[in-house]
């Protein structure tokens, strides 16, 4: 299994050059995930910066252990990807089926602990149009905690993208329609989404539950 | 030499690849995309016409004409939304970009083939949208969907126009991903960074505010859609929102995209005008960084649509000044092009036509941009005609010249025919002609204060209005002649050669139409891009011998 046999097919000349391709195409992917998320970042932090009351105060109500344990959560599933992708690249299919499936686990629980979390906002009337009017006054507050929402949502919706990308993954390996170690660049591919997915929740962490805390 | 060319005459033109409506629809070939690419935009471009004309006939007289207030509204909305997102940012990208840069570089594809029909499919499925919204009701916001009217008050399709535009985005992050990984990565042995032709170092540099850009408006419509939908407050102070934010977000999206707009279009005229002067362009590099100078003051130019919003004085200073700087690369364009033609062998044929048509209205869009970088002078013209007459200059003027110019220059290689040279100088003629008796009129309309997006105006602005107006229906006849004869060149046009302009580029070196592989072997690049003067039968010796039957 030493000889790795990759797939090269049109309009590439050579392996290394659909390798690289692939690499590429997927970097400028995520830089355009980055260039999305960003816009939300920059409006999360400009609203620190002009309301630091209310956004303090909207901090105050983030529960930071339950976000807490989702980093635990989404850290470790990182661990499990990559050893997925290296797995894949040694032409291991059982075990990079496993860790496929470990990481969309851990995925799930993680949207386990945000959907019980959106619950407890729900329980305080955090949450815009429904339940218990908004709980603070100050201005800037209820931004913030829009901007929360649409962020951690939006977030959710891509680690809901990245689970079914690893259970469609861990299928068609099973089904060794996707062949390893020939086509391990697809679970490389699929590893790094999941990455990036991870290090925009590790940019959110702090930003929405930690800056300002206490006070 | 023989052996090349019979080799070539093998494989059938793209064209005669396949017959079945299946054959194109599920194609991943870089031609045939372009292809339906050109012609869902024909329609688009029509659909946005059409609603111009609605509106140029609505301010015939003072009061209004044929519109109601609302159907003035919604009538420039969908000439701007269609117009922007379904037409100008995908045009030249999509269709020549798509066509010619596989062909530029020496590859046999674009590096992503299932990708780039995706981005076709996204594209109609995003004007799917967009139509349903226009037949359901229509919008009334104009395409800036400023909030909170559009979140709060419009009691339009606002959220089907915007999910449509949303869709249309991934098209461009998709097409121009495509781009960037293949100038990387498939450039034929030789083909150095400084050799390749200059429409492919502007189509770099668009593909990378695609990608960095559109994101941006993207999670702006969503959180439109949220405020609307959900309502999360984002933007609407009732909701404890901040109006001024999707300004911020709205402008750093789409400032840029004039760039995508027009950077294309700069690619392409740099084509014509050393192909039609029979020199190579001067300054190569300049011209080439200067795409990227451009693609990066893009993303730092925004606030200057903001001068009047209230945003603080220092930012609107800073704003002004990195406007001014974009006539700096953008002006060693100009003067590169210029310098091009100096001694050069001058032909006067429809694709130069254009290309010349292109620099003085680009000229005159870009100086009058100047006016508007001012801070001083915007207050008093924000809002107004001189605006509207500004960007038309840049995006209609100069980018719909060179979307036209370069649908004659590389009609030949698409279709294996020639068009009819002399229809070809009239309608360009009747472009240029057409454009400025429509626009010069509202630069004086707007400086004497007719503010835009108004159903009805004092009668004292009737005359340049009428004017305005009369250019319009001139320039759409203009616009329906290259659409008519293109047709009947189909049919009835000259068969062309490899290379009937005696260009240099790979993409002249093979036949016309090329065949599905685009090349019989992958070319080896030894020369520079634009080595003049080219040998009368330059280019012809890979595949010409399927001609002249």
């Amino acid at each position: 299994m030493a000889e790795t046999q990759l797939i090269v097919h049109e309009p590439f000349r050579e392996a290394a050059q659909q390798r690289e391709a692939d690499a590429l195409g997927m970097w400028v992917f995520l830089a355009t995930e980055a260039m999305m998320f960003g816009g939300l970042f920059f409006a999360l932090i400009v609203i620190r910066v002009i309301h630091p009351q209310g956004a303090q105060e909207a901090t105050n109500e983030l529960d930071m252990w339950l976000g807490g344990l989702n980093s635990a959560l989404l850290l470790t599933s990182s661990l499990t990807t990559t050893l997925a992708v290296t797995a894949a690249r040694n032409g291991a299919r059982g075990f990079t089926i496993g860790c496929l499936l470990a990481s969309a686990a851990l995925g799930a629980a993680f949207l386990c602990v945000k959907g019980y979390e959106y619950y407890v906002d729900y329980t305080k009337g955090l949450i815009p149009a429904v339940g218990k009017p908004f709980p603070i006054e100050t201005t800037g507050a209820e931004l913030f905690i829009n901007g929360y929402f649409v962020s951690t949502g939006l977030h959710a919706i891509h680690l809901f993208i990245g689970i079914c990308l690893a259970i469609g993954l861990a299928t068609v390996v099973w089904l060794r329609r996707v062949p390893l170690p020939g086509r391990s660049i697809v679970v490389e591919m699929t590893g790094r989404y999941w990455h990036f997915v991870d290090m925009v929740w590790i940019f959110l962490y702090p930003v929405l539950y930690l800056m300002d805390r206490g006070g | 030499m023989t052996s090349i060319a019979a080799e070539a005459a093998a494989e059938p033109s793209y064209l005669k690849a396949g017959y079945t409506l299946r054959s194109w629809l599920l194609t991943t070939d870089h031609k045939r995309i372009a292809v339906l690419y050109m012609i869902s935009l024909t329609a688009f471009f029509f659909l946005g016409g059409a609603a111009a004309a609605a509106v140029r006939l609505n301010l015939i007289t003072p009061e209004g004409a044929v519109l109601t207030a609302d159907g003035y509204n919604k009538a420039f909305t969908i000439h701007g939304v269609i117009m922007v997102w379904f037409f100008l940012i995908p045009s030249i990208p999509a269709t020549f970009g798509n066509f010619m840069i596989p062909l530029a570089i020496g590859a046999r594809d674009l590096a992503f083939p299932k990708l780039n029909l995706a981005s076709w499919y996204i594209l109609i499925l995003g004007a799917a949208f967009t139509i349903y919204a226009l037949v359901a009701g229509g919008v009334d916001t104009g395409w800036t969907f400023y909030t909170p009217y559009s979140t709060m008050f419009s009691n339009t399709h606002v959220v089907a126009a915007i999910v449509g535009v949303f869709i249309s985005g991934f098209s461009s992050i998709f097409t121009g991903l495509n781009f960037i990984v293949t100038i990387h990565k498939l450039r034929a042995p030789g083909m150095t960074w400084f050799r390749l032709p200059i429409f492919v170092w502007s189509h770099y540099a668009t593909s990378l505010i695609l990608v960095l850009a559109t994101p941006v408006l993207a999670i702006t419509l969503i959180l439109i859609a949220a405020e609307r939908l959900l309502g999360i407050g984002v933007f609407d102070p009732a909701l404890g929102g901040d109006p001024l934010l999707f300004q911020h977000l709205f402008w750093f999206y789409s400032h840029p995209a004039v760039y995508i707009m027009i950077l294309p279009a700069m690619g392409v005229i740099t084509e014509l005008v050393t192909t039609f002067s029979r020199r190579r362009v001067f300054g190569y590099s300049f011209v080439a960084f200067a795409s990227l100078a451009i693609a990066l003051l893009s993303f730092l130019v925004w606030g200057h649509h903001m001068f009047v919003s209230g945003q603080s004085m220092y930012a609107g200073m800073m704003f002004s000044i990195l406007s001014f700087l974009v006539a700096v690369p953008s002006a060693i364009k100009v003067y590169n092009w210029t310098a091009t033609l100096y001694k050069g062998q001058i032909a006067l044929d429809t694709p130069m036509l254009y290309a010349m048509g292109f620099i003085g209205l680009f000229v005159v869009g870009g100086l009058t941009g100047l006016f508007l970088a001012s801070l001083a002078i915007d207050v008093h013209v924000t809002d107004t005609y001189f605006v509207v007459a500004h960007f038309h200059y840049i995006m209609v003027g100069a980018t719909v010249m060179g979307f036209l110019g370069a649908l004659h220059y590389w009609w030949p290689k698409i279709t294996g025919r020639m068009y009819p040279e002399w229809w070809g100088r009239i309608s360009a003629a009747f472009v240029f002609f057409g454009f400025n008796l429509t626009f010069f009129p509202q630069f004086i309309l707007g400086y004497l204060g007719m503010p835009r997006r108004y159903f009805s105006y004092p009668p004292e602005f009737q005359v340049l209005n009428v004017m305005s107006s009369a250019g319009a229906s001139i320039l759409a006849v203009a616009y329906l002649f290259p659409f008519c004869y293109l047709l009947w060149s189909l049919r009835y046009g000259k068969i062309a050669g490899p290379n009937p302009w005696g260009a240099t580029g790979l993409e002249w070196t093979t036949s016309s139409p090329p065949p599905k592989h685009n090349f019989p072997e992958i070319p080896v690049v030894t020369q520079e891009a634009y080595a003049y003067p080219v040998a009368p039968d330059g280019g012809a010796h890979h595949g010409g011998a399927t001609h002249h039957g």
